[in-house]
C-alpha cells in the first residue's frame, strides 16, 4: 500500500473525505483550506485502520466476535472488549504503515528532537452518532516519541472496542464491517490560553452573538470542566462585549517535560485576571465569523493561543447541533399592513 | 390597572408625612395635586426621571402642562386602547405619577377601533405631519420671541395716546403673561402630538429584535434607527466648528483656563479682524443652536448655553487641542450612514426565515420614519421653547423684584403660576392707582419659607413608589417613557437589602469597561472640576453636556433609560455608560476609584 492511502496531510483533505479521515480530520483540512490557522498535522486514514485490522484478523477473528454479541450480554461484551483491546494495544503495526506514519511524524518537526503532538481519534460516523461517541473516543496530548505516537494511535483504535462503544453499536445494530476510525496527529500548541467558542449563544440560540470561554494553559482544562473559564459574549456584527465574566481560575493544564499533561495551580496574581485581551477577543470573533461563513452554519470551535508566538490557532471546529436542528419558524406573525405590528405595543397583553 | 397588595410593598400615600416646618410650602401647590385618602387605592411612582429634585412652586407648571397634554393625546386624540392619561401628585416637592389603565375588554376593543383610525393615519402621513409640526413649532417660537419685555413706563407713551390705543401698559403685562403661559401649555401639546406613537413604533422594532436576537444590546437596536443628522447633535457640532475656526484664525490662545466666558469674549473683541471673525461665527452658531439647556429643561435653573456660555466654552480648549493635533472633528455623515446600513443588513442576514426578514424590513422602515421626531422634538420643545419661557418669566421676576416683591429675580419661581398672575395684577393695580403694591409686604416671607422648604426636602430621600403594587404594568405609556416594569419594581423593593454591596446597578447604556476616579457632579457649576480621565457621576447625564464627554472616560447617572439622550451621546463618543442607577451620586464618593461596565450596567466600587 502507498502512503497516500494511509496518510493524508490536512491541506489535502476536506469535509468530503470524511469517510476516510473522520470528522475531526476533515474539519481540520477544511479549515486550513479556508485559510484559517490550524496547527500542522496529518490524518492516519481509515485505510490504515483497515490494514491493521486485516493483519489482526489473519491471526484470529475480530469483527465476527463482536457481531455475535447480544446487546444485553454485558458479561460477554466485557470479555470480548478486554480481549480485543489487549490485542489492538499489543499488535505491532504492519511495517509499511509504521514507516508511513513515522515519516509523516518526523516531517512535523524542525529536525531538532522529536516533534510534540496530540493524537486524537477522528470518528467517521454521522453528527448525532458522533456526538454520542465523542466521550468514548480518546485524545492524547503532549505525545513526544515515535514509539509513543504509534502506541497512542493503537490506543485510539482500541477505544472502538471499549465496553461502551461495543454496547452502543450492538444497541444500534451497527454493522461491524462499517466500523472504522481515522486518527489525527497534530503538532501540539503550548497554549498560554485556550478554550472554546460558539458562534451563537448556547443558552438562547441567538445568532447575533459569539460566546467565548477560555482559561490559562491548555484547553483540556476547559473542555474537561476542571476550571471555570472566563466567559465573554461578543456582538457578532458589532464587536461590542456586553458580557465579561472573569472567574477565579485556580488551576491550569501544562505540558510535562516527559510527555503528557499535568495540572498546576495558577499564580495568585493571574487567577482573577482575564485570560484574553480585547484584541484577542476580536481576533477570535473574526476567525469565528470566517469559519461560520465557510460552513454556512453555526460552529462550536476549540482554539488556543500559542505561548511563544502569541498566534491564535484553531484546534477543531464542528457544527453546532442543538439550536440548528430546531425548526426555523417566523418569530412573529406576518402582517400585510406594517402598522398592525405596533399593536403588539399598544394593544395590550392578549 | 388591576392590583393586589403584596406582603412586601411600598408605603401608602396617606402614610407619607409632610416634612415638619414645610407644611405651608406644601400647601402652596394646587389642591388637585395634593394626595388624599382615595389615592391609597392606586399605585404611584416617583417621577425621578423628569423631576429628580424638589420642584419649586412655579416649576410645577411643567408637570401640570405636560400631563395635560400627554393625557389629552393618549385619552382623547389618539385613543390608546389600554391606557388613558397620567395623574400627578406632589408631596415634599416630589412629583408622583400614576397611570390610568383601561382593563375592560369591550372598552379596549372600542378604543382599538378609534386608535387605528387615528394613529395609523399619523404613521401613514408621518413625514407630512412632521414637516407641518416643525412649522408649527417655529411659529410658536416666533410668537414667544415677539412678546414684549414687561415694562411699566411712568406715563403712557404719547404715541400710544395719539394713536388712540385706549389700552394702557399695565394691561399689556397681563397679555404678555397669559400668552407666555398659554404658549407653554400649547408647546406641550405639540410635544406629545407624536411622542407615544414614535416610541411605540420604535419599541415594536425593539421587541422584535429582542425576540429574534435575545442577547442583542439595546444600544445596537438604537443604532439601527438613530438619526444621523438629528438636531440634538447640532450644538456640539457647532462647537467643534467654532474650535476649528479659532485655530484657523489663530485666536485659540485666548481660551485659557481660569478665564470666564466674558473675559474671553472681551479679549477676542480686542483681537482685531481674526477675533471679530470668530465672534461673528459664534453669533451665527448661537442662533438657534445654543438654545439648548444644561438640563432637561424642566427646572427654571436649567439655563441655556445662550444664557450661560461657561458650558460651551469649557469644552472649547479640548476641541482646539484636537484640531491642532490634526484631528478632523467632523462627524462623517456619509460614513455613519453607510455603517448604519451595513449594520441593518448584517443583522437581517442572520434572520432564519423570509417571513421574519419581511417583518424586520417593515419595522425598520417604520422606526426610521418616526425617529427624527423622537430625537428631534427635544431640541424644539424641552430646550429652545423652555428657555424662552423661563427667560420671559425671569423678566417678570426682574420687574417684580425691582418693585420690591422679593429680593432676587429668580425668587419669582417660588410663586405658583396662579400666584404670579395675582402678583402681576397687584403691580398693575398699584401702577394704576398710584398706591404702593401690596406684594412687598406679602411675598418676601413666603419666598423665604419656600426656599427653606426646597432646601429641606432635598435633604430627604423619598420612596420610589407608593401604594399597592400592580400585578402587571401593561400601560404602554409608562413602560415606554419611564421603563417601569414589574421587574424594576421588584428591584426597587430589594434595593435597600444590600447596603454593603460594592456594586451599583443601572441600565446598560453604552458598552465598554473602564476604571477611573469618580467625579460627583451635582450641578453645572461643578463641571469645571472634571479632569481628563475622570468618570462622571451625576444625577442626570444630559445631552447638552456632550462637549464634556470628550474629557471623561465613562458616565454614570442616577436617572435615565437606555434610550435617554445621555445614553445616545455616550454611544456617539464610544464611552461606557450606566444610567438610571437610582443612587450612584449618594453611594459613590468623590474621588473614589470605580469600574464602569457599560455593557452590563454595573458600577463596581474598588
Amino acid at each position: 500500500m502507498q502512503s497516500a492511502t494511509h496518510i493524508s496531510w490536512f491541506r489535502d483533505v476536506g469535509l468530503a473525505d470524511r469517510p476516510q479521515v473522520g470528522g475531526k480530520g476533515g474539519s481540520l483540512g477544511e479549515l486550513q483550506r479556508a485559510g484559517i490557522d490550524v496547527p500542522p498535522g496529518f490524518v492516519v486514514r481509515t485505510e490504515a485502520f483497515e490494514h491493521f485490522i486485516a493483519s489482526l484478523e489473519r491471526q484470529a477473528p475480530v469483527r465476527a466476535r463482536v457481531e455475535v454479541l447480544d446487546e444485553g450480554d454485558l458479561a460477554g461484551i466485557t470479555a470480548v472488549s478486554v480481549e480485543l483491546r489487549a490485542r489492538c494495544e499489543a499488535e505491532p503495526l504492519p511495517e509499511d504503515l509504521q514507516h508511513h506514519i513515522l515519516a509523516a511524524y518526523q516531517a512535523l518537526g524542525t529536525g531538532v528532537g522529536d516533534p510534540i503532538v496530540a493524537v486524537r481519534s477522528s470518528a467517521t460516523t454521522e453528527d448525532a452518532v458522533d456526538a454520542s461517541f465523542a466521550g468514548l473516543q480518546d485524545t492524547f496530548l503532549w505525545v513526544m516519541q515515535p514509539e509513543e505516537v504509534l502506541r497512542k494511535i493503537r490506543s485510539c483504535w482500541a477505544s472502538l472496542y471499549s465496553v461502551e462503544s461495543i454496547s452502543y453499536r450492538r444497541r444500534q445494530r451497527f454493522p461491524e464491517s462499517a466500523v472504522a476510525m481515522a486518527v489525527v496527529v497534530q503538532k501540539m500548541v503550548d497554549a498560554r490560553t485556550a478554550g472554546v467558542m460558539f458562534t451563537r449563544s448556547p443558552t438562547t440560540g441567538d445568532k447575533s452573538v459569539i460566546t467565548i470561554e477560555g482559561a490559562w494553559g491548555l484547553g483540556s482544562a476547559v473542555v474537561g470542566g476542571e476550571v471555570t473559564p472566563d466567559r465573554w459574549v461578543l456582538g457578532k456584527i458589532t464587536g461590542e462585549i456586553p458580557v465579561r465574566d472573569i472567574s477565579d481560575k485556580a488551576i491550569r493544564h501544562v505540558p510535562l517535560a516527559t510527555g503528557g499533561v499535568a495540572e498546576e495551580p495558577v499564580d495568585e496574581a493571574q487567577r482573577r485576571a482575564p485570560c484574553l485581551s480585547d484584541e484577542e477577543l476580536q481576533a477570535l470573533r473574526k476567525v469565528g465569523r470566517a469559519v461560520e461563513r465557510h460552513y454556512g452554519r453555526a460552529q462550536d470551535i476549540e482554539w488556543a493561543i500559542d505561548r511563544h508566538s502569541g498566534s491564535l490557532l484553531l484546534l477543531q471546529s464542528r457544527p453546532e447541533t442543538v439550536w440548528s436542528n430546531k425548526d426555523a419558524r417566523p418569530a412573529v406573525a406576518q402582517a400585510a399592513d406594517p402598522m398592525l405590528h405596533v399593536m403588539s405595543i399598544f394593544g395590550g397583553k392578549k | 390597572m388591576t392590583s393586589t397588595v403584596e406582603q412586601r410593598g411600598f408605603p401608602l400615600p396617606s402614610s407619607m408625612k409632610v416634612i415638619p416646618g414645610t407644611e405651608a410650602a406644601q400647601a402652596a401647590y394646587p389642591y388637585h395635586i395634593q394626595f388624599t385618602k382615595t389615592d391609597d387605592e392606586r399605585f404611584w411612582f416617583y417621577n425621578s426621571m423628569h423631576f429628580p429634585e424638589p420642584m419649586s412652586a412655579f416649576d410645577m407648571v411643567t408637570a401640570e402642562a405636560a400631563y395635560c397634554a400627554l393625557g389629552a393625546a393618549n385619552t382623547r386624540v389618539h385613543c390608546l386602547p389600554t391606557t388613558l392619561g397620567i395623574d400627578h401628585r406632589i408631596i415634599n416637592g416630589r412629583v408622583y405619577i400614576g397611570g390610568n389603565g383601561v382593563t375592560d375588554p369591550a372598552e379596549i376593543e372600542r378604543r382599538t377601533a378609534e386608535f387605528q383610525q387615528r394613529a395609523f393615519y399619523y404613521y401613514e402621513h408621518w413625514e407630512t405631519l412632521y414637516a407641518q409640526w416643525k412649522q408649527k413649532m417655529l411659529t410658536l417660537i416666533e410668537d414667544a420671541q415677539a412678546l414684549p419685555a414687561p415694562v411699566l413706563p411712568e406715563f403712557e407713551p404719547l404715541a400710544h395716546v395719539h394713536a388712540g390705543r385706549g389700552i394702557a401698559a399695565n394691561h399689556q403685562l397681563l397679555v404678555t403673561y397669559q400668552k407666555t403661559l398659554e404658549g407653554y401649555f400649547r408647546m406641550w401639546h405639540h410635544h406629545f402630538e407624536f411622542l407615544l406613537l414614535g416610541y411605540g413604533a420604535y419599541l415594536t422594532l425593539f421587541g422584535f429584535c429582542k425576540k429574534v436576537f435575545p442577547e442583542i444590546t439595546d444600544q445596537t437596536i438604537a443604532r439601527m434607527v438613530s438619526g444621523i443628522e438629528a438636531e440634538i447633535f447640532r450644538p456640539d457640532e457647532e462647537l467643534r466648528r467654532l474650535a476649528r475656526h479659532a485655530v484657523e484664525q489663530n485666536v485659540d490662545s485666548h481660551f485659557q483656563d481660569g478665564l470666564t466666558a466674558e473675559q474671553i469674549l472681551a479679549t477676542l473683541g480686542e483681537a482685531g479682524e481674526p477675533g471679530q471673525s470668530w465672534l461673528d461665527a459664534l453669533e451665527k452658531a448661537r442662533h438657534p443652536w445654543f438654545n439648548i439647556n444644561v438640563g432637561d429643561g424642566f427646572y427654571h435653573y436649567h439655563r441655556g448655553w445662550n444664557d450661560d456660555l461657561s458650558m460651551p466654552f469649557a469644552a472649547l480648549p479640548e476641541y482646539m487641542k484636537r484640531v491642532r493635533a490634526g484631528e478632523s472633528l467632523d462627524r462623517e455623515i456619509g460614513r455613519l450612514q453607510a455603517e448604519r446600513a451595513e449594520l441593518i443588513a448584517d443583522y437581517r442576514e442572520l434572520l432564519e426565515t423570509d417571513e421574519d426578514r419581511a417583518t424586520y424590513d417593515q419595522m425598520i422602515t417604520l422606526a426610521q420614519r418616526v425617529f427624527p421626531y423622537v430625537e428631534g422634538h427635544k431640541f424644539y420643545c424641552e430646550h429652545w421653547y423652555t428657555n424662552l419661557f423661563f427667560n420671559k418669566i425671569r423678566e417678570f421676576g426682574a420687574l417684580l423684584s425691582e418693585a420690591g416683591f422679593f429680593p432676587a429675580t429668580a425668587d419669582v419661581f417660588h410663586l405658583t403660576h396662579y400666584e404670579l398672575e395675582a402678583a402681576i395684577i397687584d403691580l398693575m393695580n398699584s401702577w394704576a392707582s398710584g398706591s404702593p403694591p401690596r406684594g412687598p409686604s406679602h411675598w418676601p416671607a413666603i419666598v423665604a419659607e419656600r426656599k427653606a422648604a426646597i432646601a429641606e426636602w432635598a435633604k430627604h430621600d423619598t420612596p420610589p413608589a407608593l401604594g399597592p403594587i400592580p400585578d402587571v404594568i401593561d400601560d404602554p405609556a409608562i413602560v415606554m417613557l419611564w421603563g417601569i416594569t414589574r421587574e424594576s419594581l421588584d428591584r426597587w423593593l430589594t434595593a435597600g437589602d444590600d447596603k454593603d454591596s460594592n456594586e451599583v446597578r443601572g441600565f446598560a447604556a453604552s458598552s465598554g469597561v473602564v476604571e477611573g476616579p469618580a467625579r460627583i457632579v451635582r450641578s453645572v457649576e461643578e463641571i469645571s472640576r472634571l479632569q481628563p480621565g475622570d468618570i462622571l457621576v451625576c444625577q442626570v447625564t444630559n445631552p447638552t453636556w456632550a462637549p464634556i464627554f470628550q474629557k471623561i472616560r465613562a458616565a454614570v447617572s442616577d436617572i435615565g433609560g437606555s434610550m435617554s439622550h445621555a445614553a445616545i451621546v455616550a454611544r456617539e463618543y464610544g464611552l461606557p455608560a450606566v444610567v438610571g442607577t437610582g443612587n450612584a451620586t449618594s453611594k459613590i464618593k468623590d474621588g473614589q476609584m470605580i469600574r464602569v461596565d457599560g455593557g452590563r450596567g454595573i458600577v463596581t466600587l474598588l
